[in-house]
Parts: structure tokens; sequence; C-alpha cells
């Protein structure tokens, strides 16, 4: 019933129960304000930063979102509103979505799922947690300095024009980030690769740890080019040279080049842990084994493949030759491919199966419901000849909320839900969780959906102050985001009371396969006493139906 | 219900703090030089980055590197033999400690520690005689970033192996199976003589020819 | 309903769902008029997605709302459902599919920009010893060429749409130079030198737009011609269309281009050939005001830079009034 099984004979009685006595039981609430380096305390330190960042970013798109209520810019200045659209975007991808789903749920899911004690390299690891604090005291930091204004993709010369203290500031806090994200995945990949318990073959892993192994691939070789990019903008800004100064010789579009390197593999650094999450959370809770365990795997890693080649998709505007407008546009159109065997897969898994409606699964199935609307925007928006026309404008702004937000943000919340009673050792309210589901679900919808005629009848992306004929649309999504920030309610009501309230949580509550329920809820501090030893798949649904309802 | 327990597992389980040294755990093997060769990887696509913008800077350029700003030849080449030499001399400490020779890892730790700090200091020597400097147009901005981002990592790998050395006064410390420290300072140190040799094949000979 | 083949119920969705689409492909109504030639390939490529999008869109929520309702889990029915871990032919099926569509789409769009002129950028026919058209020659006004210290860039290519490529060595009937600063478009006329805030092109002219930048990025966009081209300091972009109706449409800037980018808008418009050739004719008889263009904007406030010429440039006069705001 489980993949692995404890042995509940004699033998374990002869096992110590008891860790040895020097070494605490558990982890007291003050352990998670130190350089811990148990990789389930480092899980939910991210999570509950970047949790904290999710809700500065959104109170900044709020505040966004009232400024855009009028044509006019008469709620915030337009230099804050810069500062705010910036911050927002960086805030949600490097404070939130990256480490939430990299650092939060890969720290603490990777070790229970292949059956490991602890990460690779324990103390790195709180050291990659620790270098994004410095990282998010900066952000916050630079709005004492007017905050950087120029966008998170910060083009040269912008950039280097606007705003130069809170702009090096945004720099160094994303070559921070970049840092732990390197060290994090680089902890990945060889806990991964080596640290699986001895009777998991590759094709036995859960496959959020090979999406963990496709993003950390991903991660190691896109976040340098990145950082490399940065030193010379932060260089041109603050040391007097011309790399992007087109009056010396410099090239603005270079920049543009070696951000986008970077900055396409990161959309999938922030997607491919989320499908990992999908692939766990819809088998459980439509009692069926994955459908398509080899394509799905697979397509992870084509994924982090071909996405290394389609970044020029962000500039088919830019300064780019033709060539590259073609190669892009075909490479763009093919990586739909992977993510449509995905989609499909996690239908199949559904189709017959015997589907529970809890919060985490709810919350599956509304990503799957928007991933597909956006995905379909994505592939239009891939080709050049129709991108001339949307690009930089609120139809992209919709697309990538809707995989970003419907995508990734949903899959957060899925895997929050599935996984909190494993992290807390108490259940979730329910009810709470399908209100906080009904409003995000409605409130996305009305918030991002209206921005794709938005973009196409001519409104530009990042702008203040707008074309009146655009106002009716931007109250809707106003409104859309006031009902966004109350879904919020709900969720931190049920996440705050149940850590301590919630009723006791069973150590499989979901009658799931893979190790990581094996162990108590919350996990004792290494793990397990006895290393599990796998008996069966991660997801052998359906095979032994008379036991497995005898847990419930 | 096949489920077995692992022969070994049954020992109590290790400490947290040796846990978090990861040295020799019992549990898995030292994977530290599997990590250090990983995030070479990654760190080296950072150099990649750099020498891209140099060459695509060059490719565009009507004349590269500019008429103010030469690079000299004899100097770096001096200095690319020092630490290209180097590079063995560190792999016979390495060598030495393998049979346990903790003076022969001190010996020829020491001497590529001395060849590592004058490589150094005949980047510095360059620096000052070339007779432009940083911001002077868009080729010195490169040669100075790549080269000062290079002399960094030596300056890095200059530590680790003064780390090797003052952790190897204590007995005992590095021996015929503990030597991983002295692998990693090795490792990183033939990676940074491989970025210099990349670096100096781009920006030396490349502006020459 | 149950004595209906399985069968039947598939081909009835599928013809329904082929209707619905194409039905909404054509008339999803979301975007604005169409101005240029080039609109109409775009639009029609558009749509085309539309129908693709609209297809799969009714097919997968279709198919997640079909498992929501079917396959949901009965009251206290707790086992499991059938253990089906795959089909080889089935994901075969839905890789194939995919693939074929994006790679048809693929191709569909190649020959949709080849037709707007995306393979021939600012082409110049410097093989063909008459010099048609002068786009690599025009000099920039504002361009940075000039102001450094000689360019040490020997690059000399533009970016962004020329003519089709069956007629890539015709000249365009009209070229007028765009240069975008913070935040307002100028636009330049080499031919009676006239320097305007709003670009006037007349209808059916193939018009070649010679863009440059100032100071930071801009972007330079006509939502009713569906094109757009960044204009980048220190290189050479253009765009090339024709008009096909006459009005008057939104110039937008579609790159952050710094605290006033969202006011940084004018108007193209599009006359008849006759109303075209009066406001020529009208303008090259005034003064051309160029010494005042050509001061230095950083020197003053976006907004004492932009106030003396809201009338005669045609700048909005919201625009005037949001940077007042400040």
């Amino acid at each position: 019933m489980t993949q692995a099984e404890l042995p509940t004979s004699a033998e374990v009685m002869a096992i110590p129960t008891t860790p040895p006595p020097h070494h605490p039981e558990k982890w007291k609430w003050y352990d998670y304000f130190t350089f811990n380096i148990d990789h389930k305390v480092i899980g939910i330190q991210y999570l509950v930063t970047s949790f904290i960042f999710y809700l500065i970013g959104g109170l900044m798109a709020l505040a966004m979102r009232a400024e855009l209520a009028t044509p006019a810019s008469d709620f915030l200045s337009p230099d804050l509103y810069n500062a705010f659209l910036t911050n927002h975007g960086t805030i949600m991808i490097f404070l939130w979505i990256v480490p939430a789903s990299i650092g939060g749920f890969g720290n603490f899911l990777v070790p229970l799922m292949i059956g490991a004690r602890d990460m690779a390299f324990p103390k790195l690891n709180a050291l990659a947690f620790w270098v994004t604090v410095p990282a998010g005291m900066l952000i916050m930091g630079s709005f004492f300095f007017g905050g950087a204004q120029s966008g998170w993709t910060s083009y040269p010369p912008l950039s280097v024009v606007t705003a130069n203290t809170a702009q090096s500031m945004w720099i160094l806090a994303i070559v921070l980030a970049g840092t732990s994200s390197i060290l994090g995945s680089l902890n990945f990949i060889v806990t991964i690769w080596k640290m699986r318990v001895p009777s998991m073959a590759w094709d036995q892993m859960p496959l959020f740890c090979w999406a963990m192994m496709a993003t950390s691939i991903l991660a190691l070789v896109s976040t340098p080019v990145l950082a490399a990019g940065l030193t010379l903008l932060l260089f041109d800004i603050n040391f007097g040279t011309s790399f992007f100064d087109p009056a010396k010789g410099g090239d603005v579009v270079m920049y543009q080049h070696l951000f986008w390197f970077y900055s396409h593999p990161a959309v999938y650094l922030m997607i491919l842990p989320i499908f990992g999450i999908m692939s766990e959370v819809i088998p459980v809770h439509s009692r069926k084994p994955i459908f398509g365990y080899k394509a799905i795997a697979y397509s992870s890693l084509a994924i982090c493949l071909v996405g290394l080649f389609v970044w020029v998709h962000h500039m088919f505007t830019s300064g780019t030759p033709p060539w590259m407008r073609i190669f892009f546009t075909i490479s763009t159109l093919i990586v739909a491919v992977p993510t449509g065997v995905k989609i499909f897969s996690w239908v199949a898994t559904m189709w017959g199966g015997k589907i529970r409606y809890n919060s985490a699964m709810l919350f599956a199935v509304g990503l799957l419901a928007m991933f597909v609307f956006g995905g379909l925007s994505g592939v239009t928006l891939g080709t050049a000849a129709f991108d001339l026309h949307v690009h930089d404008t609120y139809y992209v702004v919709g697309h990538f909320h809707y995989v970003l937000f419907g995508g990734s943000v949903f899959g957060l919340y899925a895997g929050l839900y599935h996984w909190y009673p494993k992290m807390t050792g108490r259940m979730l309210n329910e009810p709470l969780g399908k209100v906080h589901f009904i409003l995000t679900f409605i409130g996305t919808n009305l918030t991002f959906l209206p921005m794709h005629q938005l973009g196409l009848q001519g409104m530009p992306r990042r702008v203040a102050m707008y074309d009146p004929q655009f106002q009716a649309l931007n109250q809707l999504c106003t409104f859309g985001s006031i009902v966004l920030g109350i879904s919020l309610l709900p969720f931190l009501a049920n996440a705050i009371w149940s850590w301590s309230r919630g009723p006791q949580a069973a150590d499989n509550p979901w009658d799931a396969k893979t190790l990581e329920w094996t162990t108590a809820s919350p996990p004792i501090i290494e793990n397990w006493e006895v290393l599990p030893v796998l008996t069966e798949g991660p997801y052998a649904y359906g095979e032994e139906p008379a036991e497995a309802s005898a847990n419930t | 219900m096949q489920g077995t327990i692992e022969s070994n597992s049954d020992l109590p389980t290790p400490l947290v703090e040796t846990h978090g040294d990861a040295i020799d755990h019992g549990e898995h093997p030292d994977l530290r030089v599997l990590g250090l060769i990983t995030f070479l990887c990654s760190e080296g696509l950072m150099f990649v980055g750099f020498f891209t913008v140099f060459l695509v800077y060059r490719a565009a350029a009507a004349a590269w590197p500019p008429e103010e700003t030469e690079v000299e030849l004899l100097l770096p080449a001096i200095n690319t033999v020092i630490l290209v030499s180097s590079s063995f001399v560190i792999h016979l400490g390495d060598t030495a400690i393998k049979k346990g020779d903790v003076a022969g890892l001190r010996k020829w730790y020491i001497i590529t520690a001395l060849m590592g700090a004058t490589f150094l200091a005949g980047q510095v020597y360059e620096y000052m005689t070339l007779g432009y400097g940083l911001t002077t147009n868009l080729f010195s901005n490169c040669f100075y970033l790549t080269t000062g981002f290079h002399g960094l990592h030596v300056f890095i790998g200059l530590i680790l192996i003064l780390g090797v050395l003052w952790r190897s006064r204590r007995e005992g410390h590095y021996g015929t199976e503990h030597h991983v420290g002295v692998e990693m300072a090795e490792i990183y140190w033939h990676f940074v003589d491989v970025i210099w040799i990349v670096l100096f094949t781009l920006i030396y000979i490349l502006s020459v020819l | 309903m149950k004595q209906i083949p399985a069968p039947l119920w598939t081909l009835t969705i599928g013809v329904a769902v082929t209707l619905l689409s194409l039905w909404y492909g054509q008339n999803h109504g979301l975007m604005p008029e169409q101005a240029s030639e080039q609109a109409v390939l775009i639009d029609e490529l558009f749509d085309s997605m539309v129908v693709m999008g609209t297809a799969l869109f009714l097919v997968m929520e279709g198919a997640i709302l079909y498992c929501m309702i079917q396959f949901r889990q009965r009251k206290g029915d707790e086992t499991d459902g059938p253990a089906i871990e795959g089909n080889l032919p089935l994901e075969a099926f839905w890789t194939a599919i995919p693939t074929i569509l994006v790679i048809g789409l693929g191709l569909y769009s190649f020959q949709v920009f080849q037709e707007i002129g995306g393979i021939t950028p600012g082409h110049v026919a410097h093989d063909h010893g008459t010099m048609i058209a002068q786009a690599d020659d025009t000099p920039l006004p504002g361009g940075l060429s000039e102001s450094g210290k000689g360019p040490l860039i020997a690059e000399n290519s533009v970016f962004g749409l020329g003519a089709p490529l069956e007629n890539e060595d015709t000249a365009a009937d009209l070229q007028v130079n765009v240069t975008g600063m913070q935040y307002a478009w100028i636009f330049t006329y080499p031919e009676g030198n006239i320097i305007d805030g709003e670009l006037h092109v007349p209808i059916g002219a193939d018009v070649q737009l010679n863009i440059s930048a100032k100071d930071v990025i801009h972007s330079f966009w006509v939502p009713q011609f569906r094109l757009k081209q960044d204009a980048i300091p220190g290189k050479k972009t253009a765009l090339r269309f024709i008009a096909n109706k006459e009005g008057n449409y939104p110039v937008v800037c579609a790159e952050l281009c710094g605290g006033y980018h969202g006011s940084m808008r004018t108007q193209v418009i599009v006359h008849s050939p006759e109303d075209y050739q009066a406001w020529h004719d009208k303008r090259v008889a005034q003064t051309p005001a160029v010494e005042t263009i050509a001061k230095a904007p950083a020197d003053l406030s976006a907004e004492e830079y932009l106030s003396p010429y809201s009338q005669e440039m045609g700048v909005n006069r919201d625009l005037i009034a949001n940077l007042s705001l400040k």
C-alpha cells in the first residue's frame, strides 16, 4: 500500500526507537530562526520567508491595480509606480516562486522522497537559504533610494540612467539570489544522483525529483550567464565602463541576450518544480497511478533542454536579425510539445480515477484548467509575426500571469495543502481551503483574463497612465485583484490557526505511496529511524484495492 | 509487504553535527568533490558569458583592440607558463599525500602558492604598466573585467591552498585516506588554470594576431 | 441516453467543437480595426490560431470537466481506480499531433513573417548598382553614430521589417525618420525637411520608417497596423507598412522608458493622397522648427520641454496634464 513498508515485525523492536540522548528530539520554534542544517527546517524557512515576500509583492500589485483603476496617474507617483512594477516582478520571481518551489518544497521533499537523511551538503544548503535573506533586505532597502525603476528586465540604457543606488542594490540582490539558486541546485543534483536509498532505481523515483533534477540543471547552466550580464551592468552603472553604452560602442541588445538567456529558463525554473508537485498531487487524490511516468520524466528534461534555446522570443521586436526571429519562433513552438505531453498525462491520470476533492486536488485541477489557457496564449506569442503586435502589451501580462499565477502559485497552494500535514503534523481546515480555492480561482480569472483583450486592443504594459477607452476593462482587473487579495485571508487564517490548533495528522493522511509518507508527521530529525526499503513504485495505486482502504 | 531492512541501517542515527560536516559520513561517500565539480561547471559558464561578450564585441568592432589599447604579450606569456606549470606542481603535492607524505604535500603546495602569488603580482604589474585603465574603451572594459575576475579566482585558489597548508600543520589531519580538502584545492586550481588558458588565447593571442 | 454509442457522441462533440471554434475564430472581436495591409495578414494568422486554440481549449477543458464530474469519488467508495500506467499508442498520438500542429503553425507564421517583410529589414539594393532606396545612408536624426568619437562598432545592419521578399529592391514611396525620446516621438520627413510630433502618411503608400532612439529604448507601436519595432540607441531599426484605411490611430511607446512611459503617445494620421499633399505643402511652406527641436531635452523637464510644442506637434493634452501632476 505504501511505496515502502516499514517492517512491523519483531526486528524493529530490536532497534533503538529513541535517538541518542544528546540529539534534540524535535526542533524548538527558535531553531527555525537559526543557521539550522536540517533540510526540513530549511525547507520551512524558505516557505515561510518566501510567503512573506509574496504578501509584500502582492501589496505592491494591489497598489498598482489601484493606480490603474483610472486612466490618469493619480494614486502613485510615476516613479513609485515603476519601482513597484519592477520590484513586484522581482520579488514574485526571485523571492517567492523560485525559493518557495525549489528551496521550500525541494528541500523539504527531495531527501524524504528518495530515502535520504538529509541533503548531500547540509551546511551549504543552510548557506543557500541565508543568502536569500540579505537579498530580500537589499530589495526592501532599495526603496529608501527610490527603488529600482527599470522593470525586472532592467534594460540599459534606462537602468543605467535611473535610480543608480537602488538599481545597484537590486543587482546585488539578484546576484545573491542567483548564488543561492546555484548552491541549492548543485546540492539537489548531487543528492538525487548519489543519495537515493539503494533500492531506488531512477525509474522508481517520484516525478517531483525528476522535475527538481531538470530544474537544477537548468539553474546551473543559465544563472551564471545572468550573473555575468548583471555584473557588466553593475560596472556600467558604478565604474564607468561602457559595455551597454552605445555612444562608446557598447551594445544594449547584448544585455538583452545575456538577460534572457537566464530569464527565459527562469520561467521553467518556476514551473518545472510545480509540474513535479502536480505529478505527485494528482495521482494521490485521483487514486490512480500516474499516466505515462516515463513521458512525464523525460518531458521535464526535454523542456529543460529546449528551454535553453528559446530566449530570443522575448526580443522579436528588438534588434534581432530575421534568422533569429525565425529560428526562435520554431524552437519556442516546440516547447509546447513536452508541456502538452504533461498536461495530457495528468488528465489521463484523472480519467477513470476516483477523484477526492480536497483543497490540494482542487488547486491542482484549477492549475490544469488555467495552464491550458496560458499555454495556448503562449503558443500565439511564440510566433514572431503575431508577437510584433502583442509584444510588451497587456496580452503578455495576461499570459504570464496565467502561467505564473494560475500555474505556479496554484501549484504552490496545491503543494501546501498536500504536504502541510507532513510539514506541521496538523491537518488544514477543509472548508476554509475550499473558500480559499473558489476566491482565488474567481479572482485570478477576473484579474488576468481581461488583460488579454486590453493588450490586443492596444494597451502597452508597464504604464501608469493609459487611454481612457481601456478604463472599464482595467476596473474589472482591479476588482479581480481585490478578490485575490481577499482570497489570502482564509488561507492565512487557516495556515496559522491549524499550525497549532489543527487536528493531529496521521503519518499518511492521504494514503499516498511515496516515501515521505512512511515517516512520522512531522518527520523526525533524521527522517527515519530505519531507512525504508522500496517494495513498489511511487504510484502503485489500484493494485491492492482491498488494502488501500484499510487506513481510512 | 516484502520490505526488508538494510543490514547496517540499524546503527544509531548519526549526530546532526557530524552529519553537517558530511565528512566520511558512513551513510554516503564523500560527495564534496562531485559537488565542487558541479559548481565549477556552473562557475565556468559565467566566464563563458564574459568570453561571449568579448567575442561578439570583437566581431563587431572595426579595430580590436583599438589603437591606444594594445595588449602586452611577453609578461602575460611568462605568467601563463608560471600558472600552467603550477598545475603540475600542485598535482605533485596531491600525489605526495596519497602516499601519506605530508612533508611532500607541504613542499609542493608552498611552491604552488608562491607561483600563484607571482602570477598575481605579475598581473598587478601588468595593470600598472599598460597605460590604460578600465574605462578607456570597450576593449579595456572587457580586458580588465575578464582578467580581473579571473584574478579574483586565482586569489581564492591561493587562499584555499594556504588553508590546506594551515590545516596540514596538524598532525594526521591529512593522510592517505583523508585528503578531500587537498584534492578540492587542486581541482579548483586546475579550473583556474584552464580558464586562464582560454582567456589567454582569446584576449591576448587573438588580439595580437 | 445510454443507447447512443460512444463514437456517435465523439463525432457530435467533434463537429460541435470544430464549428464553434471556426465561428469564434471569425467573430472574436478582440482586435482593434485593421488599418494596414500587414494587419490583414497578421490577423489571419491570429484568427487561425484562435480557431486552433479554441478547439484545443474546449477539448481540454471539456476533458477536465468530464473527469471532475464523472470520476469524482462516490460516497463511501474508498477504493482506488484501475492501475493503468500508460498507453504507448495514445501517448505517441498526443505527442505527434501537437508536433504536427506546431510545425504547421511555425511554417504558416514564417510565411506571414516573410510577407510582412521580416526577412529583409531595411534592405537596400546595394548589389544592383542603382541605388534606389537610401535607408542605410539616410542620416538618422539624433542617431548616436554622430555623437560618439567615431563608431567603434562597424556593424551597419538594420533590424525590423522591410519590403516582402519578392519586391525587396523596390524603394519605399515615403521615408520618415522616427526618433523616440523621453517622452515623445519626433517624425522627420527628409524630403521637405518637415518635423512633426505626429505621423502623417497617405493611404496606400509604401511607407518606410527609419527608427532611432535618443536616450533609452522605446518601442514604436501602432495597434491598428499590428506592427511594432523597438527604437534602440545605437541601432538602426525600420518598419515598412502600407496603410489602407483613412483615420487617426494611436502611436504608443511599448517599451518601459521611464516615469512617463505611459504618456508617450501620439497619433498617426492616414490621409487620402490629396489631403496628404495638402498637408505636406502646407508644412513645407512653414518655417521648420528644427533648431528648437534640436535643443537637448535633458536640460528641461519633460513638461517644460513639451508644452510649447503641444499645439503644433499634436502632443496629447492629457499627457501634459499628466506630467504636471508630478
